[in-house]
Parts: C-alpha cells; sequence; structure tokens
C-alpha cells in the first residue's frame, strides 16, 4: 500500500492512529512503587545478594527430559525441514484482520 | 604450606567431580570436605535462582527439574560478565537453541530472547515520549522524509514462532493456548512497567527501518504491501517507543 | 531532602527490597537510613533507579557493594569501579562499603563471597585495592568481616589482626557484621566474645544483622550458613549487646535477602535493633 500512498491517505493513516489508540488523552503514570504486574516484578530480574545458601545443588550426569511443565500441554511440533514451524508468515500475514 | 590460588579454588567450585583443594581446613585442621561445598552450592544455586527469575516463563515450560538441570549445565559454561546480575543470561537463548535434548520444543529459545528483551527494557534508559502534536503537525513531504528516535527501551522480535502466545499461556493464568503460526513482538516501556505487543503485518520491518535511522518513507517501502500503518503507528505513539522526531 | 552529605545515623536501618518501597514511605518507623545493594542501580534507567531517587530523598542511603572482589587476585575491574564512581557520584550516600572477600575471577564474576587466606601477600593486594576505591571514589570504605566455612592452612594472621592493618594501611573504616562473627566463630570452633574483644571497635563505621541458617560438617559439628533468610538469631543479639557495650550506638543495619518477609516482619526486626540501642542509651 505504501507506493500508492497519497498524501491524503497517509494523513488520515495518521489521525486513524490517534484514534484507535486514544493516545491523545494518554496520561503519564508516576507510579514506581508498584509494578503493574504486581508485586513479583518479573521483568526485573536477578539482583544480587551477599547471603549464602542452605539449598544443596545436585549436579549429576544422569539427565533425561521428564514430561513436566507447561511445555508438556504446547503442541507445536518442529518440522524436519529445520523451519522448525508449522505456520508460515505468509500465512500469518493472510490470517490477520486488516485495517 | 600450601597456597591455594583463586584459580583452583573456581576450577573445583563449578566442577564437583574435582578434589576440594588442598590447604583448606576446619577449626581443627582437619580437610575442609563438605565445608567447601558451601561454596559450590552458593555459587550453583544462586546463579540458578538468577536464570529462574530472570527466564520465568522457560522455568515453567520445563517444569522445575528439568529447568535445573538445563541452568545447571549453562551456569557451568557461561558465568556472569560482570557483577550486574540484571544482565546474566544473555547467553541462554543461543545455549537453549543448541541443547539437542529440548531440539523438540523449538520455541524454547525465542522466549527465552523475549524474557531477555523484557530484561533489556525493564532497566533501558528513561526517554520522554513523543507529543503526537508534532506528528499530526508534519506536512506529508516533511512527514515522509523525517528520522525517528526510538526509547531505549524498544526491541522488535521476530519468530517463527507463536513466541508471545506462547509466553502469555506460560505466565498469564487464562490466555489461550498457542497455535502454530509466526509472531513478530514489539517490546516497549511505557513508564516503568515492559509490555509485549504482536505486531501487525509489515511492522517488524518498519520498526527496523526507523531503529536504523531510516527516513518515514524509506521504512514505509521496507514496510511492504501490507503493511498496516495505523495500527503500528498507534502501537508505537501508545507504547511510548518514539521519543523524538527530527526533519 | 536529606543532606546526604552526613554519616549513617546510630539508627536501626533495613536492607531495602523494593517489595516494601510503598510500606516503607508509608511509615517506615522505626527505620532512620536504608542499605541498596550498589549492582542493583547500574542499570540505565526505569523503576530501580526512581525508586532509588526517592527514597534519597527522605532517608540516608548506605551503597553496600557486593561484586567488587576486592581480594581478587587480579585487579579491580576498572569498569566496575567506574560504575561505583557514577552511582556514588550522583546519590553522594551517606557511605560505602565492601567485603573482605573475592568473587570474580579471569572476568567471571561467581556471585558468592569467596573466602582469602590471611597471609602477607594478600593483606599487600586488599590494601592496594582499597587504596585505588578510596583514589577513584574520593572518599573512605567500610570493609565488611566475611561469614566463614573454613580456614586456610596458609594464614598467618587472624582475621581481627589483618582487619586491623589493612584499616591501618589504608585509612578505611569497618562494617562489623556480627552475625558473620557468630557464623565463623561457630564453624571454625572459636568464641565470638573473644572475637569482638579484639576486634578494632574504634573503627566501626556500621553494624550488620541477620539471620542464618544451621547444618552440620562430615563430623556431624555445626555448620552455620549466612543465608539472610530469617529473623536474628538469639545468640546474635546477645552479641550485638556485648559489641555495643563497649562500641557504644552504631548504625545498625537488619539485612534479609532470601524468603524476604512482608514489611511488618521486617520492622520487627528494626525494632529489636532500636531497642538493642536504647538499652545502652539508658
Amino acid at each position: 500500500m505504501n507506493k500508492t500512498l497519497t498524501t491524503a491517505a497517509l494523513v488520515g493513516a495518521i489521525a486513524a492512529s490517534f484514534t484507535a489508540t486514544g493516545v491523545v488523552a494518554q496520561e503519564k503514570e508516576k507510579c514506581f512503587g508498584v509494578s503493574l504486574a504486581g508485586e513479583n516484578d518479573c521483568a526485573a530480574g536477578p539482583g544480587t545478594t551477599c547471603a549464602g545458601t542452605s539449598t544443596v545443588d545436585y549436579q549429576g550426569n544422569a539427565w533425561t527430559l521428564v514430561d513436566a511443565g507447561t511445555c508438556a500441554e504446547i503442541e507445536l511440533p518442529a518440522m524436519a525441514d529445520g523451519t522448525a514451524r508449522m505456520g508460515s508468515l505468509e500465512e500469518l500475514d493472510r490470517d490477520l484482520p486488516q485495517s | 604450606m600450601s597456597a591455594v590460588s583463586q584459580d583452583s579454588f573456581r576450577a573445583a567450585l563449578l566442577d564437583a567431580s574435582r578434589p576440594v583443594p588442598d590447604g583448606l581446613l576446619d577449626g581443627a585442621g582437619r580437610p575442609a570436605g563438605r565445608r567447601y561445598a558451601v561454596y559450590r552450592n552458593n555459587v550453583a544455586v544462586s546463579l540458578r535462582e538468577a536464570l529462574a527469575t530472570g527466564f520465568p516463563a522457560i522455568a515453567k515450560l520445563l517444569g522445575d527439574e528439568n529447568f535445573a538441570h538445563v541452568a545447571g549445565l549453562y551456569l557451568r559454561q557461561e558465568q556472569p560478565g560482570s557483577p550486574l546480575m540484571m544482565m546474566y543470561g544473555t547467553g541462554f537463548p543461543d545455549f537453549l537453541a543448541g541443547f539437542e535434548p529440548l531440539g523438540h520444543l523449538g520455541y524454547l529459545a525465542d522466549v527465552a530472547r523475549l524474557e531477555l528483551a523484557m530484561r533489556r527494557a525493564y532497566h533501558a534508559a528513561d526517554a520522554a515520549p513523543l507529543d503526537p502534536a508534532r506528528l499530526q503537525a508534519l506536512d506529508d513531504d516533511t512527514l515522509r522524509a523525517a528520522r525517528f528516535t526510538l526509547s531505549p527501551a524498544v526491541q522488535v522480535l521476530r519468530s517463527p514462532w507463536p513466541v508471545l502466545d506462547v509466553y502469555r499461556y506460560t505466565l498469564t493464568p487464562g490466555s489461550p493456548k498457542p497455535q502454530a503460526t509466526a509472531q513478530h513482538v514489539l517490546i516497549a516501556r511505557p513508564g516503568f512497567d515492559p509490555e509485549p505487543h504482536l505486531l501487525p503485518p509489515g511492522g517488524a520491518a518498519f520498526v527496523a527501518a526507523l531503529m536504523d535511522g531510516a527516513p518515514f518513507g524509506t521504512a514505509l517501502q521496507a514496510a511492504g504491501e501490507t503493511f498496516d500503518l495505523p495500527a503500528t503507528l498507534g502501537l508505537l505513539l501508545q507504547t511510548g517507543a518514539l521519543t523524538d522526531l527530527t526533519h | 531532602m536529606y543532606d546526604q552529605t552526613n554519616a549513617l545515623p546510630p539508627l536501626p536501618g533495613v536492607g531495602y527490597k523494593p517489595q516494601h518501597f510503598i510500606a516503607l514511605m508509608a511509615d517506615p518507623a522505626p527505620v532512620g537510613w536504608l542499605e541498596i545493594h550498589a549492582e542493583n542501580y547500574m542499570g540505565d534507567g526505569g523503576r530501580p533507579l526512581a525508586q532509588l531517587r526517592a527514597l534519597a530523598e527522605r532517608f540516608p542511603i548506605s551503597v553496600h557493594g557486593v561484586g567488587l572482589s576486592i581480594g581478587g587476585e587480579g585487579r579491580l575491574d576498572p569498569d566496575h569501579l567506574a560504575r561505583l564512581k557514577h552511582l556514588v557520584g550522583w546519590l553522594n550516600p551517606a557511605s560505602f562499603s565492601e567485603h573482605l572477600a573475592w568473587s570474580t575471577h579471569d572476568s567471571h564474576f561467581l556471585n558468592d563471597l569467596l573466602p582469602l587466606p590471611y597471609t602477607d601477600a594478600t593483606l599487600t593486594r586488599v590494601a592496594d585495592h582499597i587504596d585505588e576505591v578510596h583514589e577513584v571514589l574520593g572518599r573512605r570504605m567500610l570493609l565488611e568481616n566475611p561469614s566463614s566455612y573454613l580456614a586456610f592452612a596458609e594464614s598467618t594472621w587472624s582475621e581481627t589482626d589483618f582487619l586491623r592493618e589493612v584499616a591501618r594501611r589504608t585509612g578505611c573504616g569497618l562494617l562489623l557484621d556480627v552475625n558473620n562473627v557468630f557464623v565463623s566463630a561457630t564453624n571454625l570452633g572459636y568464641a565470638p566474645q573473644a572475637y569482638i574483644a579484639d576486634y578494632p571497635l574504634e573503627l566501626v563505621g556500621e553494624i550488620h544483622l541477620a539471620g542464618h541458617d544451621e547444618d552440620q560438617d562430615d563430623h556431624g559439628l555445626p555448620l552455620l550458613i549466612d543465608s539472610h533468610g530469617s529473623e536474628v538469631a538469639d545468640p546474635v543479639w546477645a552479641l550485638l549487646d556485648l559489641t555495643l557495650d563497649q562500641a557504644g550506638a552504631r548504625p545498625l543495619l537488619v539485612e534479609w535477602d532470601t524468603d524476604v518477609p512482608d514489611w511488618p516482619v521486617l520492622a520487627e526486626e528494626a525494632r529489636r535493633a532500636d531497642r538493642a540501642l536504647a538499652r545502652i542509651a539508658a
């Protein structure tokens, strides 16, 4: 669409981007006390400590993948051709609603 | 009296098959034995817990036992390059990608990349968002020639996997089960909380071009025929991804 | 705004945790100052730095480094020193402290405070590194005694003499962690009271308190772990009383780094520290 995007269409697209998101009315929140995700601020990542641990690390050589964790519920088979997916980008683009 | 070098102290820390270095004692002058194991545990467990904190989706996807083993292998291969623990694990996605026993879970590495991007965004420099009025004030030609500055928090992740859906399904209760599809994700940080957003068609190429410093018009060309400009631009403005423009 | 150019006050403080931000700002009593780990505030921006700026408006701040590896065999990491200089520069905290330990080797950070043999060679190295810190930061630092789980056959100095000599050579102050004293004394089989008696208390700029875990060594002897994940143990409070009797009032910090409790639990520990200070004032 970009090759044929006229001035009017471009201006219209920009206006649409504002109304679609309500960005004009967006307020700046200065809340640094709590994260939106709640108390456990996952995105912060690990911090430092100067403490030791009494948890014991068992690092054996024998290990086989046990069928546990959320991955057991997700079925996204790897493809033999190495693209490792079922859907392709082109399919994604077609499937998405166009605005 | 045998001197224990930090080289030998470290080598045995990360390899439990090595003997405890000579010259380490308990209070009565006997060999230190499992007292040395306290340091082994401190190093391995603290790094493993750091990885679990930094990659909560990977930890949940694999389950505790699998994650502990995989993290244990990784931390012995790659320790933090600096005392900034917030940055630890940058090599973990590639490690996962090359870890044969998890080869059937092809999406893992990209989920880890998304988690890493969220972490980078969290600690990125603050930047005030662009006033949308400045965009509206431009005429067509000026807009096409304009170059944008993006917030330091902004990152784009292009995955052949439904990476955002897997991430949400894993961490957000009630999220739908991922279906096989490719997803491009914008990571931005309005305020202090990073957010991942699905990019509309052409969005990733458009944002990547803007990040490279291309003019708006060139980025439009890069975005391709199916580009959804209103949705993409709306997302960028809504998330404070754009901070400045020059023309 | 709090004037950070003053030293830490002889009051209870706590190790700051982000989950306590709102409770702490609403009602900090009896907490009179806060300690942060330097490395957690070396990002470029975002919530951590916004919180720190807000806290520094109200509280004296102690910057406690956990990653400088002052006892490392290699040179101090110039990048990390520069990061510390930047943080201490803009924050101008009431105190800066680090550990008698090493944690980095060949550019690998091991995320633990690893032990040092107390030899002449270690003494020279530690003193040189502290001189460098003083020069780069332009301020005097406090050096903290470690928790020990083992001893080095090659050691020729007692820990207290070693610390006294480092302080004499460099002019640094000391951070006395009484839980570490109790942990090390139990683990290595000496009396913690004797350590306090030998320790140069006149150099103490800050005292640390924390909880520990109990384990056993190969011979069934007690092996205490400095885990910072529970209330301060009663014998450590008793050791604090003994210390304060001899040293007078000092800034007292309660550290709680793992299994961090809700604010009221930590505030209660701070109140107990406050009572320890009130006891010697009476």
